[in-house]
């Protein structure tokens, strides 16, 4: 490892002088994400190692001191969220990796993140389940555990990474988006993106966005009375002129624990819906033969890397087929799924490492087109060719 | 919440430009608003203001009692108010961070995080309002509960020994350790200077007896009546190594003092020197 990474802060340092000769370095998609991290300006990082995430925390370990940043290795993963949670409140940008039973335990924090609107990042490297499950080996299986993790009325942004590129892509692209709307976002990878490499471009073709500041003096300040349109409340930090008091229980504005049913229905709408209204933001997928399609793949992460070889074969075929390649899970993009409807297209399959799990979303637009799945429980992407012969089946 | 006549009356408390009174939500009688005033007397003759300072507390009633600052102040989840201020004094450590919580929040549940965050030395202050009891939960058995004490869970009385607290945390690390009783708020203070001072972590337990669950079922008397007999029980001494610390009920002896005040370096110091050396390698 140590070799790799020397190997590639020398081309990385290099790289930086110039741009347009920007060079590919050969990386895992867990340095990836690290780098991405780095390129965010995250200078905070609290984990506990699990299998297949831990090199996030080896490279973070390395990489964060000489950017001035804090690294600590926790007791486990509920002090590791809980940790980030409080360097969030500092105003630093905080992230942690895990896996699926690290996920677990850092549920309950999760909810606590949504509730004090705390932006941060966490990584989950899926491995197979449930339990211990094969720590070493890949899945999609905790599709819902990052939607559904805590418990209560929360919406939560995920995003889907499918290549090492987009390993440092989307953590970026995760940064952005929980400073802009203050929560934990996560980003759903896998044991085997996590471990493969790939070329990367570690490239600074990208903004920055910071999260709102308070728009009115300390006097006045209350920390969850949001004065824009976009539901999101300016946040303040510790170790600055405001204080203020932010708790898990259900609170009102001014941060008082209120146990009204007013206040909770207040606080949640507007918790969920700052995410709701997002949607056309937040949710990005790839499409291809959308337009005349009447069959359509609709995949994400690793698994969705075999679908464009067996589209292209079975167009070849003279059959009407499409693919949709989802690069964020949640919240659910409704929009896509009515696109896909009001096009005519009849029939969507889902394919997922799973026993089918993000099926039952799409099985809601029921009524707009026939939805069946290939829902293999399994630890390795399917094949084109297995993506083919069933698509053969299909049409 | 306090009704409102009695609000107006606590707007001529003396600390109320840094308290926040309506979020005060205690039993008469209860020692931790004692905990509070002392707490706040002590930041404000250091002229601390809340941009040097944040509170972190846990669940339960001592862990409401961090929105009674006005403050940087964190009602967190349950157990994890010490990895959350771990976080806060990292990513800040010019921050004076302070964690009041209970005994089965810093014990029980937040046991693993108490003992990690004193074996690293991160320069924070914990002050545990030890009640030997889950007051807010309706009195049940605490891990701080001693032999055959009844409570809502063991009502044929508790059949698990306790944790001494301090010696808990002195073997874990802390490089500051006391004892005192709510009512002796002088010597609280005193304790409470040191840790502020002390470049490492700080471990102060308060003694606070919950007459309403603990009180009640083990028939030791209203709130006066309880201080009482917990007064008879002290023991002040102040060369008692913490093992010896005495914490017994049924013999009647409560030992209470400075049981640790020993200079190590702490995390986040060791952290910054680290950061240094790391960055002028590279260069």
């Amino acid at each position: 490892m140590k070799q790799i990474y020397k190997r590639w802060l020398a081309t990385s340092l290099k790289s930086k002088k110039s741009e347009s000769s920007l060079k590919p370095i050969l990386t895992s998609g867990n340095y990836a994400s690290a780098e991405g991290a780095i390129a965010s300006g995250c200078l905070f990082f609290a984990g506990y190692p699990i299998t297949p995430s831990s090199e996030i925390a080896a490279y973070m370990s390395r990489r964060l001191p000489e950017v001035d940043g804090t690294f600590v290795q926790m007791e486990d993963e509920l002090a590791s969220i809980a940790c980030c949670l409080g360097a969030s409140y500092t105003g630093t940008k905080a992230m942690t990796a895990t896996s699926g039973p690290g996920l677990s335990l850092m549920a309950e924090n999760i909810g606590l993140g949504v509730m004090l609107e705390a932006p941060m990042v966490i990584v989950t490297i899926m491995r197979g389940g449930p339990s211990t499950g094969q720590p070493t080996n890949a899945s999609q299986s905790d599709v819902y555990q990052t939607r559904y993790a805590s418990h209560g009325d929360y919406e939560i942004i995920v995003l889907a990474p499918s290549t090492v590129q987009e390993m440092y892509d989307l953590t970026i692209r995760a940064f952005n988006l929980s400073e802009k709307y203050r929560t934990p976002v996560i980003v759903a990878s896998d044991g085997i993106l996590g471990q493969m490499m790939e070329p990367v471009y570690f490239h600074s073709d990208f903004e920055l966005i910071e999260r709102k500041k308070p728009q009115v003096p300390p006097e006045k300040y209350k920390p969850f009375e949001a004065l824009d349109d976009d539901l999101v409340p300016g946040m303040a930090v510790a170790g600055t002129d405001y204080y203020f008091y932010v708790t898990g229980l259900t609170h009102d504005e001014e941060g008082n624990p209120q146990m009204t049913p007013e206040a909770g229905e207040m606080l949640i709408k507007r918790l969920c819906d700052k995410i709701k209204n997002g949607r056309p933001e937040i949710n990005d997928w790839e499409e291809k033969y959308t337009d005349d399609a009447e069959i359509i793949v609709l995949a994400y992460g690793i698994n969705a890397r075999g679908v464009p070889e067996a589209v292209e074969k079975v167009r070849q075929q003279g059959h009407k087929v499409g693919y949709v390649r989802l690069k964020s899970l949640w919240p659910f993009p409704d929009e896509l799924m009515e696109k896909l409807g009001q096009r005519g297209i009849s029939k969507v399959i889902v394919s997922e490492m799973n026993y089918g799990m993000l099926i039952r979303e799409v099985q809601r637009f029921r009524h707009l087109f026939e939805v069946s799945g290939i829902s293999i429980p399994t630890v390795i992407p399917f094949s084109p060719k297995l993506i083919y012969q069933r698509l053969l089946k299909e049409v | 919440m306090l009704p409102q006549d009695q609000i107006t009356e606590m707007q001529d408390h003396p600390l109320r430009d840094m308290l926040n009174l309506q979020r005060f939500i205690f039993c008469p009688g209860c020692l931790i608003g004692t905990v509070i005033t002392s707490i706040t007397s002590c930041l404000k003759e250091r002229g601390l203001t809340s941009k040097d300072y944040a509170i972190v507390s846990g669940i339960g009633c001592t862990g409401r009692s961090s929105g009674c600052f006005k403050a940087p102040a964190f009602h967190t989840t349950h157990g994890r108010a010490i990895p959350f201020a771990t976080g806060l004094k990292l990513a800040n450590p010019k921050l004076k961070v302070i964690v009041l919580s209970g005994d089965g929040d810093l014990f029980a549940i937040g046991g693993n995080h108490f003992i990690h965050a004193a074996r690293r030395n991160i320069e924070i202050t914990v002050l545990c309002v030890n009640n030997n009891v889950y007051g807010m939960t309706g009195g049940q058995v605490a891990p701080t509960t001693h032999i055959g004490d009844i409570t809502s869970t063991t009502p044929y009385g508790n059949m698990e020994p306790p944790f001494n607290l301090v010696s808990l945390a002195a073997a874990s690390g802390a490089t500051y350790v006391a004892r005192w009783p709510g009512y002796d708020t002088l010597r609280l203070q005193r304790s409470i200077f040191k840790s502020l001072d002390n470049e490492g972590f700080s471990f102060i337990e308060v003694l606070a007896p919950c007459f309403i669950q603990y009180g009640t079922k083990n028939r030791l008397g209203d709130a006066v009546e309880m201080l009482e007999w917990l007064r008879r029980q002290i023991k002040i001494r102040m060369d008692c190594p913490p093992h010896e610390a005495t914490f017994d009920f049924k013999e009647g002896i409560i030992i209470c003092g400075e049981f640790v005040d020993e200079h190590r370096e702490g995390f986040s110091n060791r952290l910054k020197q680290m950061r240094e050396r790391v960055k002028s390698k590279r260069k």
